[in-house]
């Protein structure tokens, strides 16, 4: 991976420079502030130091313009900083509409990832250069931290919840992938490599591992098989186009207007009474206990995968309108897309 | 430097450390004098328990696959030394030793306004810290100082519960001091001294007070909450299995532990305050800028936590405004370092021990805060975040900001609090080994935190070894600077030089005063005619 000392981390997503620039600046500005204080300090006590014990220097008065000049000079220097960091920061936490989703699940001390071709891999993630991706990520148990140093991100892993890392690879390698968040025991044994590949290669990797369901097939098949498809076609709402739409619910009794988001997904699921869709009786059971978090994605590929353009009758309560657009992503510039992949 | 105004003489006079022997006239003490050196010496005890904890630390990780112990005992040890180092020896450090000591003395007073209450708080700092250290040795925990949910609540072991109970007891010995400080502050000045009079120190242990007042209570909520979701398994706090939100925790803690950094290092602020004009024979440079930096950290100081959740998921814009602040709370602590840089222009300056120790504090904590400039910085923190660059960081204004300005506090006052001379040469070459140790040990690890190795590994990837080798070597050169003060400070009790009242010329109503002072602190009530640090106004001895 490494030879020899190593004094600065390799650069290898599309961030990574801009990460580096902002470093860079940040390194020059604090260093001549450094500078300039160390100097000082080394001057004033050379010359102005004590000659003789009974020495009684003038009093010095205070100077307002000075005072306001260092206060008001770092402030605007500061200010910099921050947009700069603000704006990448936004960028990175952003995705491309087109970005390729991998499904990452943490637990106690393991990555495991699967990818939306059915390809599922442990403390590896084998990707193509040049193609957006973005980590789909939630942990089974503690807090953990997906954090790869070439690329210059991190992203905690929260159990309960779902985050997104997002990234363009740059440079084919093998890079370190860390658990930045303490775990516990094995939290320093928690690591992996990232494989960033040639098209070909990737190609020829795909190739060569067999893929087993689709996250989307095997999300179908757990839906059959919990009976979730015996309500969800009669009874219960209709699930077709509801990822990403605003649905009406009572919380407690009081109405409220939610966006269907994986959390919303997640919690129906495993607390289906917490958030009740409105016009429907509180009747299903949790699922909580029965399913793994790996099952849960799956199922979450699967209800993604219902497009909206099947009729959702009653979906959205009397009154509201039903579904609406997901929200775009503002422009990212050049971003290419992921192009369509054969399974073998 | 020698005295001719003052008549150095053994102390013979009735004062606060003679005039009773018995063990029982120090336990139950309400006399501010000796309950700082209580803390004093207890303080050292935690210090010597978190310095061991982080030298075996740094010789586990003299190697990649670590070099002593396994993963169990290195997450024991690290937490060891974080509870220790935070809550029983950092946070009491300054405010309850050396400010116990010299408030009342500064203030022209006799004692706190509540001798009884200032006792209480030194022994709930005492049975909370025991308990820590019983629990940690016994059971050992293993989730770090922050005790981050779901881990701390539901999959550590079981000591975890008794260690909370002990840092619960020290935060009301906190509050305790606090309220104590600030009332005294209020109500038991001299008479002529105004608010705009007072000395720096009381300032800034001020703005500290009205932190520990506010925050403590959130954390010690918070760590009730936890011991609650552990042992009764109270559904909907934090852990996500439960119906709890795992993040909140973090909120709650950080609500309180942002402003705890600044109650760990304000009162730094405020030595070097003390010791800078002493040392230049010069008034401060911008009094007012000074004094109401404190009080503007203290109250920004509130509103940053969120900039150590940027990476959790939280909100992006929630991330923003958290940014924002942060870079707002560092213009204050900016003015205060280019403060005390002016104070030094055109003066009379001697590099005496505690001046040594307050010139490299401004040298480490300008590079602790400037480097807190990158994690601040949103787009620079998704990298660094959690590696050993925030551990550099915080280390650069901890131990190079507190624990310097502490050392520098302690031989300043250590003349008034014995009335004993430290040896000047060993002051003077301590401080320099400690300096040249700290840097070695800690500059390493910002590349190794650019380089993206994680903080709390007890092994890591081969290509980190080098720095991590030289991280070692410097801790062990801060070691012996930290254990030299320990043997000439002891020996100087006995044949240490006698002080006099005041050995360095210094203004301060503690300097007129005995040394040691008398149980009573001041044969007559102080009044105090003009600002403080008139320098230009002392008459200076001739030899």
């Amino acid at each position: 991976m490494h030879n020899g000392i190593p004094l600065f981390p390799p650069e290898a997503s599309n961030f990574a420079p801009r990460v580096d620039a902002l470093f860079f600046f940040l390194v020059a500005v604090t260093g001549f502030f450094t500078l300039l204080i160390f100097a000082l300090i080394v001057t004033f006590i050379i010359r102005f130091r004590r000659r003789r014990p009974d020495e009684r220097p003038e009093k010095t008065h205070s100077h307002m313009a000075l005072e306001l000049a260092w206060s008001v000079i770092p402030l605007g220097i500061a200010m910099v900083i921050f947009v700069w960091g603000a704006v990448l920061f936004y960028q990175s936490r952003t995705p491309p509409p087109n970005a390729e989703t991998v499904a990452v699940i943490a637990k106690q001390w393991m990555w495991k990832i699967q990818h939306q071709d059915g390809h599922r891999e442990i403390n590896e993630l084998h990707i193509p250069v040049g193609l957006p991706i973005v980590l789909e990520m939630t942990s089974q148990d503690v807090i953990h931290d997906f954090s790869v140093p070439a690329f210059r991100l991190k992203q905690d892993v929260v159990p309960g919840a779902y985050t997104h890392e997002w990234f363009i690879p740059t440079q084919i390698g093998q890079y370190h992938l860390f658990c930045d968040q303490y775990c516990g025991t094995g939290h320093a044994l928690m690591t992996g490599t990232i494989y960033v590949m040639s098209k070909e290669d990737y190609q020829q990797w795909l190739g060569g591992a067999p893929a087993e369901l689709t996250p989307r097939a095997a999300g179908e098949k757990l839906f059959t098989n919990y009976g979730c498809i015996a309500c969800h076609s009669t009874r219960a709402p209709s699930l077709a186009g509801v990822f990403g739409s605003q649905v009406a619910v009572t919380i407690d009794g009081s109405p409220a207007v939610v966006r269907a988001d994986e959390a919303y997904i997640r919690e129906s699921i495993l607390d289906p009474g917490a958030k009740i869709v409105k016009g429907y009786p509180n009747i299903m059971p949790s699922f909580r206990g029965q399913l793994s978090e790996e099952q849960i994605m799956d199922l979450m590929a699967y209800i993604k995968s219902l497009s909206g353009a099947a009729e959702v009758p009653n979906y959205s309560g009397p009154s509201g309108s039903t579904t609406q657009p997901e929200q775009t992503p503002p422009p990212m510039g050049d971003v290419p897309s992921f192009p369509n992949r054969v399974n073998p | 430097m020698t005295d001719v105004l003052n008549i150095p003489a053994e102390p013979t006079t009735e004062n606060y450390l003679n005039r009773q022997f018995t063990v029982r006239s120090w336990l139950l003490t309400q006399d501010h004098k000796r309950i700082g050196i209580l803390y004093m010496v207890t303080i050292t005890f935690f210090f010597l328990i978190g310095g061991v904890a982080a030298t075996l630390m740094r010789l586990q990780l003299l190697t990649p696959k670590g070099l002593l112990v396994g993963p169990d005992m290195y997450n024991r040890l690290f937490t060891m030394h974080g509870i220790m180092m935070i809550f029983f020896f950092l946070l009491p450090s300054i405010p309850s030793t050396i400010g116990n000591f010299v408030i009342p003395l500064m203030l022209g007073a006799r004692d706190l306004a509540f001798p009884k209450l200032n006792l209480l708080s030194y022994y709930l700092y005492l049975a909370g810290g025991t308990l820590a250290l019983v629990s940690l040795i016994l059971g050992g925990v293993d989730t770090g100082w922050t005790f981050y949910t779901p881990y701390s609540s539901t999959f550590s072991n079981e000591w975890v519960a008794l260690t909370l109970v002990g840092i619960f007891l020290n935060g009301f010995s906190s509050i305790l001091t606090g309220l104590n400080f600030m009332v005294t502050t209020h109500t038991m000045r001299c008479p002529g001294l105004t608010w705009f009079r007072l000395p720096l120190f009381i300032w800034s242990l001020y703005a500290t007070s009205l932190m520990m007042v506010i925050a403590t209570p959130v954390v010690a909520i918070t760590l009730l909450l936890v011991a609650l979701e552990r042992i009764f398994h109270v559904h909907g706090i934090f852990d996500p299995a439960l119906g709890g939100d795992p993040i909140l925790f973090q909120n709650l803690f950080w609500f309180y532990s942002h402003p705890a950094v600044y109650i760990m290092v304000l009162p730094a602020m405020g030595v070097i305050s003390e010791i800078i004009p002493c040392f230049s024979r010069k008034q401060v440079f911008g009094y007012h800028a000074v004094a109401f930096s404190s009080i503007s950290i203290a109250v920004i100081g509130f509103l940053v936590w969120g900039h150590h959740m940027f990476v959790t998921g939280q909100s992006i814009y929630g991330g923003m405004a958290f940014s924002f602040l942060s870079f707002l709370v560092a213009i204050p602590s900016a003015v205060k370092v280019f403060n005390w840089t002016a104070t030094l222009y055109k003066g009379s300056i001697a590099l005496d021990t505690p001046m040594l120790y307050a010139l490299g504090f401004i040298g480490l904590f300008t590079i602790g805060g400037l480097t807190g400039l990158f994690l601040a910085c949103l787009g620079m923190d998704m990298h660094v975040h959690d590696t050993y660059f925030v551990i550099a960081h915080f280390h650069y204004i901890m131990v190079g900001g507190t624990v310097l300005a502490y050392l520098g506090a302690v031989h300043f006052w250590w003349p008034k609090m014995t009335g004993r001379m430290y040896p000047e040469w060993w002051g003077r070459f301590s401080a320099l080994i400690i300096f040249l140790g700290f840097n070695l040990t800690f500059f390493p690890q910002f590349l190794l935190g650019y380089l993206g190795m994680p903080r709390r590994y007890f092994a890591y990837a081969p290509e980190f070894q080098v720095l991590n080798v030289m991280s070692t070597a410097g801790a062990s050169i801060m070691g012996i600077g930290y254990f030299l003060p320990l043997c000439y400070l002891l020996w100087s009790l006995r044949w240490g030089k006698p002080a006099g009242n005041n050995p360095y010329n210094a203004t301060g109503l503690e300097w007129q005063t005995p040394s040691p002072p008398p149980v009573d602190n001041f044969e007559q009530t102080p009044v105090v005619t003009h600002e403080p640090y008139c320098y230009h106004l002392m008459e200076m001895p001739r030899a």
